[in-house]
């Protein structure tokens, strides 16, 4: 099972509707990406917080269907 | 029973100054993701104890839910879950992570 890019993104966007979202395919398979995401809901918060936001958007695929995603996140 | 399992992670993260929840050992890492946090903590000198997931199908779903985060590796300093393989290399490569584990009160080889 793998994901495409634009349903990351789309995912991410539906939980962050105001967030600046890239998302590359690192092998080509669908299944390891980076993504960078910014959002003002991340200002003054914990990377690991941060993380936490966008990995909840993907409502439960990380670490299943979507073995990799190196993330990057920030406020504007 | 699930509280046996979070017993278990609150045992090893709060009796070890630096735990790494990873697939594999330091010695053979199975995971590209762990492996890069093996060679970090190597390269910053902070001795660390870790378990192997794939050892362990319990530890491995319970730990995912003890941090809220979804996947392996996992490090934890002073019992406090610090992040995954992006967050520690992105800690790295800024210094944060060397600053932290100082104030944190954790030696490294620099300062050893």
């Amino acid at each position: 099972m793998a994901m495409a890019a634009s349903e990351i993104e789309a995912l991410i966007k539906a939980a962050l509707p105001d967030a600046r979202v890239t998302v590359e395919d690192l092998a080509g398979d669908g299944d390891h990406y980076a993504a960078t995401v910014v959002s003002e809901q991340f200002r003054g918060i914990s990377r690991v917080k941060q993380h936490q936001i966008v990995y909840a958007a993907l409502r439960g695929r990380m670490g299943g269907e979507l073995h990799a995603l190196a993330l990057q996140t920030a406020a504007p | 029973m699930a509280d046996t399992v979070f017993d278990r992670i609150k045992g090893n993260v709060e009796s070890n100054d630096v735990f790494l929840y990873m697939k594999g050992t330091p010695m053979f890492p199975q995971c590209g993701f762990s492996a890069r946090v093996v060679q970090i903590l190597s390269h910053v000198g902070v001795p660390f104890q870790s378990a192997n997931v794939l050892e362990d199908m319990e530890l491995r779903e319970g730990i995912k839910q003890f941090s809220n985060w979804p996947t392996i590796p996992q490090l934890y300093v002073k019992g406090e879950f610090v992040g995954g393989c992006d967050i520690i290399t992105e800690m790295f490569q800024s210094g944060e992570l060397e600053t932290m584990l100082s104030e944190k009160g954790v030696a490294t080889k620099a300062q050893a």
